[in-house]
């Protein structure tokens, strides 16, 4: 009985809109909004082939690579200014313009830069993600509790040693802010770079879909989009429950008081 | 009322050349602020010798802590020194652990309770089996053998401490520096902490020093007590507790002597409340 | 006992740490060298043949052509655009987002039945609707409208929700049994305890409508800055297309600026805030 309960609170209202996008579909036909059979066997036939090889995997490795790679650069980075006083102080001015820039311009800028290929795409996706894991990182180390760096040093925890195991750990919490940032922004980035210059990959697609008018393909791809953007966070959440278990329950202890 | 002073010295006692496990010497400490400079510390000279357990004393604000840091080398005093086994102390020595008051923030929440207490030992290079034993025996001394996989914050406070604790027993240190390590901590696990000092004191024979504010618990745990004038700080007086070397929380409370001992301590306190300093120490400042 | 309590808070350990020797120059100085390292930089990138300068022009030149479009009128009209689509998108998404966000909230079966849908809903990437505004409006702002409304709709309504649940139930009985009505338990007992979240919402979706605004303009070409950038790219006149990306930059800096000083001013009698000023 429990069970069937949170089914229907996990599926009820999926269900109604469902049933509603299908009654108000079904009638009169709708350029706009294909029914949602339609849209099934179109997103089977459209994705699941050739395309998957020649467009969804690659843009989802561009994605990946650059991500991932933002994400190394920006703690590696951040670590070391973020360590130093003098260098936060120099360049904190510079990293907030970034910061506010909004990534989507890097698009042009990096198209004459680079040219356009898969570094470029790669290039754009790094360079828009590393701002929110950067500066996060920079303030995580800044506000690092004095309380621990003394008993890092008086216990002789210094150096690499000390970044593995105090330091890092101790900045986990507000860097996962920041790459939880730098996700939404890079599947905002492989799209834009894919429908801005390319002619292949997701985006790319999906515009020439929507350029011949091929409604119910353009849906697909809007759903395949949704799916990564749904993958993409439930990987993040899955990855941030474990390595902030111990920072989930201290907070639900701190709250409890 | 008193009957007997204790034996004491004006200004810190200090040990003939070579007998000292620890040693300061005309310890200073200025503070250089935006607002101008803020001497914390004036003259500090005393000794600790080889297994001793001494407690320092003195009214809140008398730069207790700042000296604590000074000798554990986490800051650089301003001028004097402090020595370790005749080796002048210039940064955290090897052979010194200490337990800070702010438990909750010293103890890593990332890690738990035995990965907290094996983490200066795999530092320091400790072969896996050694560390384990080094553990397990610290956790036991403590009497937390029992939750070796909790997380620090999981355990009341009383308990984070008693983990701290057991992270610099394992630490095999020769001098444990303790910072008023049980100011936070309720009156009923303050006792038991106590008494669990005592106790490791005894069985390691590690020399302690122990910071507080309390004077009572200065005097139930030290076998000597330093008092701290108000800051800027020297030393108001320098005496040896001669209560018996077994200790109990109701008994040796009770102890006419520690009655004594406790109003001569308050007296004292009260006047470097009130700005006296003992002419020993302000000549040796004149010089 | 004699005892003195000597403060052992984090907060007092910070404002000691501040009060030790600031060594060295003051932040500001030191930042300004920060910018004038980075634009010395850039200006001898092109200039030493690093990268050509017909594709990064030298700093001088660009910012000659950002003070050449301040005084344009063309310019003020693109900024006026991109910032018209930015504040009503804003407004739409965070008026929507409140009222949805407070009657879900409030009520545990909506908050339960809801859940699902949004978790699914709420990663979904607002440029994947791009093809669909295109189809739908064009190049209107109404194209601008729909991904900023989406995108921040959710920052919003996520921060709704937790405040909604942070509210007191002590407080909220409190009220009940005094006999408050739906809408004043709303007004005097859920508002003021979600109000730091919705400004934490707010400030997250001002940064994102900006981030939409000019993808919309870019890519679409919906009018404003973002469209300007991709006319001065397809034409050629590089200086004026990083003059122009110059300029979305201090347009991200404002927004950051002025929605912190806001958060601030609304929550200055809010614990949260008052909490961090003295730290």
């Amino acid at each position: 009985m429990k069970i069937l309960k949170s089914f229907g609170y996990l599926l009820g209202l999926p269900l109604i809109l469902l049933a509603w996008w299908w009654l108000a579909t079904s009638g009169a036909p709708n350029f706009f909004v294909p029914t949602p059979a339609k849209l099934l066997t179109t997103f089977v036939e459209t994705w699941f082939g050739e395309r998957m090889l020649t467009d969804v995997l690659p843009s989802i490795m561009r994605l990946v690579v650059g991500v991932l790679a933002a994400i190394v650069l920006g703690i590696v980075l951040g670590l070391a200014v973020g360590l130093n006083r003098t260098l936060r102080a120099v360049t904190e001015p510079v990293f907030e313009f970034f910061r506010a820039l909004p990534p989507p311009v890097l698009v042009p800028v990096l198209m004459l830069l680079v040219g356009i290929n898969d570094g470029m795409k790669v290039a754009v996706i790094i360079s828009g993600c590393i701002w929110p894991v950067l500066l996060n990182t920079i303030e995580g180390v800044r506000s690092i509790d004095p309380v621990q760096n003394e008993t890092s040093r008086s216990y002789g925890i210094t150096g690499f040693s000390r970044i593995r195991y105090q330091i890092l750990p101790s900045a986990t919490p507000t860097i996962m802010a920041g790459v939880r940032q730098a996700l939404s922004i890079g599947l905002i980035l492989m799209v834009i770079s894919e429908m801005f210059a390319s002619s292949s990959g997701l985006g790319f697609t999906i515009v020439q879909f929507q350029r011949s008018f091929a409604v119910p393909e353009m849906w697909s791809g809007i759903v395949v989009l949704g799916l990564i953007g749904v993958a993409l966070s439930f990987i993040f959440q899955w990855v941030q429950r474990r390595v902030l278990r111990w920072y989930h329950g201290l907070k639900e202890v701190e709250n409890a008081v | 009322m008193q009957s007997e002073n204790p034996t004491s010295h004006k200004g810190g006692r200090t040990l003939p050349e070579g007998q000292a496990l620890l040693s300061v010497r005309n310890l200073k400490k200025v503070y250089h602020t935006d607002a101008g400079d803020i001497e914390a510390v004036r003259n500090l000279t005393f000794d600790l010798g080889r297994g001793e357990l001494v407690c320092l004393v003195g009214p809140s604000g008398s730069g207790k802590t700042t000296l604590l840091k000074c000798i554990a080398g986490l800051m650089n005093s301003t001028s004097g020194e402090v020595r370790l086994d005749g080796q002048k102390v210039t940064g955290p020595p090897k052979k010194m652990a200490v337990v800070f008051q702010e438990y909750g923030r010293s103890l890593f929440p990332w890690l738990r309770v035995t990965e907290n207490v094996e983490l200066p030992l795999k530092n320091a290079g400790v072969p896996k089996e050694e560390r384990k034993r080094l553990v397990a025996e610290a956790l036991e001394a403590v009497g937390l053998d029992h939750v070796p996989k909790s997380y620090p914050w999981q355990l009341s406070g009383g308990m984070q401490q008693r983990v701290a604790i057991a992270r610099a027993v394992a630490y095999q240190p020769e001098v444990l520096l303790m910072d008023e390590p049980f100011a936070a901590v309720d009156a009923q696990t303050r006792a038991d902490l106590e008494d669990l000092i005592r106790s490791v004191w005894k069985k390691l024979g590690v020399t302690v020093l122990f910071v507080t504010h309390d004077i009572d618990e200065s005097i139930y745990l030290g076998e000597r007590v330093i008092i701290l004038s108000s800051s800027p700080t020297i030393v108001q007086e320098d005496i040896v507790i001669d209560l018996p070397a077994e200790r109990d929380q109701l008994e040796t409370r009770s102890l006419p002597r520690f009655t004594e001992l406790r109003h001569h301590v308050y007296a004292e306190i009260q006047k470097a409340k009130q700005g006296h300093r003992p002419e020993e120490a302000i000549t040796m400042v004149a010089k | 006992m004699t005892q003195a309590t000597e403060p052992s808070t984090r907060a007092a350990a910070k404002a000691k740490a501040s009060r030790l020797p600031s060594k060295g120059l003051p932040k500001w100085v030191l930042g300004l060298i920060g910018i004038v390292v980075f634009l010395g930089f850039w200006e001898l990138m092109p200039a030493l043949g690093v990268v050509q300068a017909k594709y990064l022009p030298p700093a001088s030149e660009v910012i000659a052509a950002l003070a050449t479009d301040l005084g344009l009128t063309a310019f003020w009209v693109a900024v006026g655009d991109t910032m018209a689509a930015w504040a009503i998108g804003l407004a739409i998404a965070v008026a929507a987002a409140l009222v949805l966000g407070l009657v879900i909230g409030m009520s545990p079966f909506l908050r339960r039945f809801t859940n699902s849908t949004i978790e699914f809903l709420r990663p979904i990437p607002s440029v994947a609707l791009i093809p669909l505004a295109v189809l739908l409006f064009g190049i209107k702002i109404e194209s601008s409208l729909l991904l900023i409304v989406y995108a921040c709709f959710w920052q919003v309504l996520i921060q709704v929700l937790y405040g909604v649940a942070d509210v007191d139930n002590v407080a909220m009985q409190t009220a009940r049994s005094y006999g408050f009505s739906y809408a004043q338990r709303v007004r005097d007992v859920v508002f003021p305890t979600m109000l730091p979240y919705l400004m934490t919402g707010i400030r997250l979706a001002a940064s994102v409508a900006l981030i939409l605004a000019i993808t919309a303009e870019l890519l679409i070409g919906s009018p404003g800055l973002g469209k300007e950038i991709a006319l001065a790219q397809s034409g050629g006149a590089i200086s004026g297309m990083y003059a122009l990306i110059l300029a979305t930059g201090f347009l991200g800096v404002a927004i950051n600026g002025v929605t912190r000083v806001v958060e601030k001013r609304v929550l200055s009698w809010h614990p949260s805030v008052r909490g961090e000023a003295t730290a």
